[in-house]
């Protein structure tokens, strides 16, 4: 590989009234490569990446694009210099078809009238320039899967002749096959001299599709390597300071009797008979693909959604929840998966969020008045034994990072003495030492009793965590596996034997 | 930087008290006759019905959702009162009981219909707005009631022997304190931020949504009966346009249309806010269209702030 770089950033400084935000960091990005920018959440990642596509303005250092000072104030000229960011939320319009969308901004190339046919066949070319026959120009955006919708994120970019591309994240909204089919995007992008930038908290896929790895911390540039010299413990510790035999922190907890039991629950066409059962101090895992029928499961038990038969069987009793109050009564606690819709009331202050399940605690329960005094003791205790980092508990959950947002959210389940905590990926985009943080949590929620089950799509945390993994798939359970048998193997086996 | 954060965010907070502020400031100069004890007196007179409309209009809208029906309602009751004392011969404890009635009822139709049937309070109580209406319009055949006497009159001097006035200070501060001391007020806002959230913490939200227009249906059916008690008459149409000032005074007072965010306080500082500007274009004589004008106008602005 030669020499030349197709994008350079050298030495970018930016501060935000008196806090710096970066301070020297540098990128150097090679024609034709992947490269992945790592760093844990509020490291800069974001704030390097939106100067390069003009929303900020830098405060010093300098731009290179092909060898060549480029001038980058705005996002115009960013993406003059063909530098497209393809942000988690995209920014399609859900209403308008895959044609209309990829040329969105030059829908009639300059004449007065759109020309359809040539609109269509040019989005044919390019959407079969990518292998991707089965997507129709035609197609409503909206109701494509979003892998799909990235593909036309990604196409509207390359029409403008985009040649650097930024990817925030891109795999974590997307199930396990999408994930693949995306990389073989990137690897045909790569082959075509497209130079790509990607951003994930997932070592395992930087470690797969990236050939260069720059680590930013604390707003400073750390180290870039090449993936072929470094192995993943390495990279933490470059990440975060801190070794990655830390990163599953090992418990002691008794395991007791059963707490919840379920038998033959059928909920819909994604829950068929499932069966289980999990015992106090004991972290129970739940693996399988995006639409095995996890989160559906845990739904229909804790009466967010109709159970249409089976038992369930709660702390000795049988039970059956016709609305997530009366779980949430009987002590049962679920951290949606979906934390902005389901879990947080984003623009509501933090002390709000964690009293929300439990305000019986703070109130005079005859009358219902809310003592806040006690209110903002009670709060105070409760997040910090989650040991998360607020200004002030009056601010809204909304101006917390990714991992303490999460931490609120738990917080929730936490403060209403949850007996069975049922965590839908838990450290879905969070960074690793706040990954680190809510495994800890969950190891004191084991170590005091609490039955805990874990609905995980990363294999490895669902290794290094749990005491027994269950597997489904199509709504079925396809097995179960003691924490012996923990192997990335044995839980890629089970999955595909229906 | 802090300090400028905070500068912003207290303006941001606080707004709509600047805004009363310097309303009241620029009023007294414009007018020699604003600052007189007999206009200012006149001000909170007038302005009773509307707060309690608007406060009644927050919780809908603090739920995530509106109330356009609170005009017909107003009508409604007033009629149904006027009615019963002309013609059935109702005392004052009736009348008010006949009141509260209209109100829960009403309040219940919307807040069902809004909550259970999983439709949007717009469309909802844009409906029940000429239902409503249209249903005072047959009892009362179209025409106005008049009730012979003066016991509206003295209801409006002295309920309850004591001046409206006074009897609408302490049910403002009610409502100031239910808001900030009760699972009900905290819950409200909850409902109003994220539905699903709240839902998947145990908390039955529709319950909350019939609630809010509850409080608003009763809330009006007073400003109703509020309203023909000062003329002794009523008609089916008595309280048209109310919706749209109540509106006003909710985003006035801060209160966000998407839900979750609203204080009762700001709220009828919004109202009056709105009677300010109404009342000094009167004393200085603005013709009543040209006002419609610049009130709407003023309205555009004041919430523009918010957006700085």
């Amino acid at each position: 590989m030669q020499d030349s770089y197709k994008l350079e950033m050298h030495d970018i400084t930016k501060s935000f009234g008196g806090v710096k935000a970066l301070s020297g960091v540098s990128l150097r990005v090679r024609k034709g490569e992947i490269h992945a920018l790592l760093g844990e959440n509020g490291a800069g990642k974001s704030t390097l990446m939106k100067i390069l596509s003009g929303a900020y303005k830098r405060d010093g250092g300098e731009i290179l694009i092909d060898g060549k000072t480029a001038k980058i104030d705005s996002p115009k000229e960013s993406k003059d210099n063909g530098i497209a960011v393809i942000y988690q939320e995209l920014m399609l319009a859900p209403d308008l078809t895959v044609a209309e969308n990829i040329f969105i901004d030059n829908l009639a190339s300059g004449s007065a009238f759109i020309n359809w046919k040539k609109l269509k066949d040019e989005t044919r070319a390019l959407l079969d320039s990518l292998g991707f026959n089965d997507i129709s120009p035609n197609a409503v955006c909206g109701e494509l899967s979003v892998a799909y919708q990235q593909v036309v994120e990604i196409c509207k970019n390359l029409s403008r002749n985009a040649d650097v591309l930024v990817l925030d994240e891109p795999t974590s909204v997307l199930t396990f096959k999408e994930t693949e089919h995306l990389f073989e995007i990137l690897n045909r992008l790569k082959e075509q001299g497209i130079s790509i930038i990607y951003i994930s908290h997932r070592l395992e896929e930087i470690f797969r599709i990236c050939d260069t790895i720059t680590v930013i911390k604390d707003g400073a540039y750390v180290d870039t390597v090449r993936v072929g010299d470094i192995d993943k413990e390495h990279l933490v510790h470059l990440m975060v300071g801190r070794k990655m035999t830390d990163l599953y922190p090992k418990r002691r907890a008794k395991i007791g009797e059963v707490v919840l039991k379920a038998e033959d629950i059928c909920a819909g066409p994604s829950v068929q008979k499932v069966s289980f059962e999990v015992h106090a101090g004991e972290i129970l895992g739940f693996s399988g693909l995006v639409g095995a029928g996890r989160t559906e499961t845990m739904r229909a038990i804790f009466g967010a959604d109709k159970m249409e038969s089976g038992k369930v069987t709660y702390l000795g009793e049988e039970v059956h929840f016709k609305n997530s109050r009366d779980a949430v009564r009987r002590k049962l606690g679920m951290l949606s998966e979906d934390r902005k819709s389901e879990g947080l009331l984003l623009n509501q202050s933090i002390r709000i969020n964690t009293t929300l399940a439990s305000l019986y605690k703070v109130t005079d329960t005859t009358h219902n008045i809310i003592f806040h005094k006690k209110e903002k003791e009670f709060v105070k205790n409760i997040l910090g034994t989650l040991k998360t980092k607020y200004a002030s508990a009056e601010h809204d959950v909304s101006s917390l990072s990714g991992g303490n947002q999460q931490k609120v959210a738990l917080s929730k389940w936490i403060a209403a003495d949850c007996k069975c905590i049922i965590f839908d990926e838990p450290t879905r985009g969070v960074d690793v030492g706040a990954k680190m943080e809510i495994y800890n949590i969950m190891n004191e929620c084991a170590m005091k009793g609490v039955a805990v089950i874990m609905i995980s799509s990363e294999m490895p945390e669902l290794i290094g965590m749990c005491d027994r993994v269950i597997i489904m798939s199509k709504g079925r359970v396809v097995g179960e596996l003691q924490r012996s048998e923990l192997t990335e193997d044995n839980m890629i086996k089970s999955a595909m034997e229906v | 930087m802090t300090k400028q954060f905070n500068l912003k965010r207290f303006l941001l907070n606080y707004n709509v008290f600047l805004i009363f502020g310097i309303l009241f400031i620029v009023c007294s100069f414009a007018s020699k006759n604003f600052l007189l004890p007999v206009n200012l007196l006149n001000i909170g007179l007038q302005q009773c019905y509307p707060i309690f409309v608007a406060i009644g209009m927050l919780f809908p809208i603090i739920i995530g959702t509106i109330d356009l029906s609170v005009g017909s309602i107003m009508g409604f009751t007033a009629s149904v009162v006027c009615m019963s004392i002309s013609q059935g011969n109702a005392n004052l404890p009736m009348a008010v009981g006949i009141t509260l009635l209209t109100g829960l009822l009403w309040g219940m139709v919307n807040g069902v219909i809004v909550a259970y049937c999983n439709m949007p309070g717009f469309v909802v109580t844009l409906a029940t707005l000429t239902i409503i209406k249209g249903i005072a319009l047959v009892l009362t055949k179209g025409s106005t009631v008049r009730v012979e006497g003066d016991i509206l009159l003295n209801l409006s001097k002295r309920a309850f022997g004591y001046p409206v006035i006074i009897i609408t200070i302490i049910v403002i501060i009610l409502f100031i304190l239910m808001q900030r001391y009760t699972t009900f007020g905290r819950i409200i806002l909850a409902v109003g931020s994220n539905r699903n959230a709240v839902e998947l913490s145990g908390i039955r939200s529709k319950r909350y949504i019939v609630a809010a227009y509850i409080i608003s249906g009763v809330m009006s059916a007073f400003a109703g009966l509020w309203l023909c008690c000062r003329t002794s008459t009523a008609s089916a149409v008595l309280g048209k346009g109310s919706e749209l000032n109540a509106v006003a005074a909710c985003v006035l007072g801060g209160a966000s249309l998407s839900g979750g965010r609203g204080s009762v306080l700001k709220v009828v500082t919004g109202a009056l806010c709105i009677a300010m500007i109404g009342n000094i274009m009167n004393l200085l004589g603005v013709g009543a269209y040209t006002q419609e004008i610049i009130q709407g106008v003023l309205i555009i602005f004041a919430v523009l702030l918010y957006g700085i």
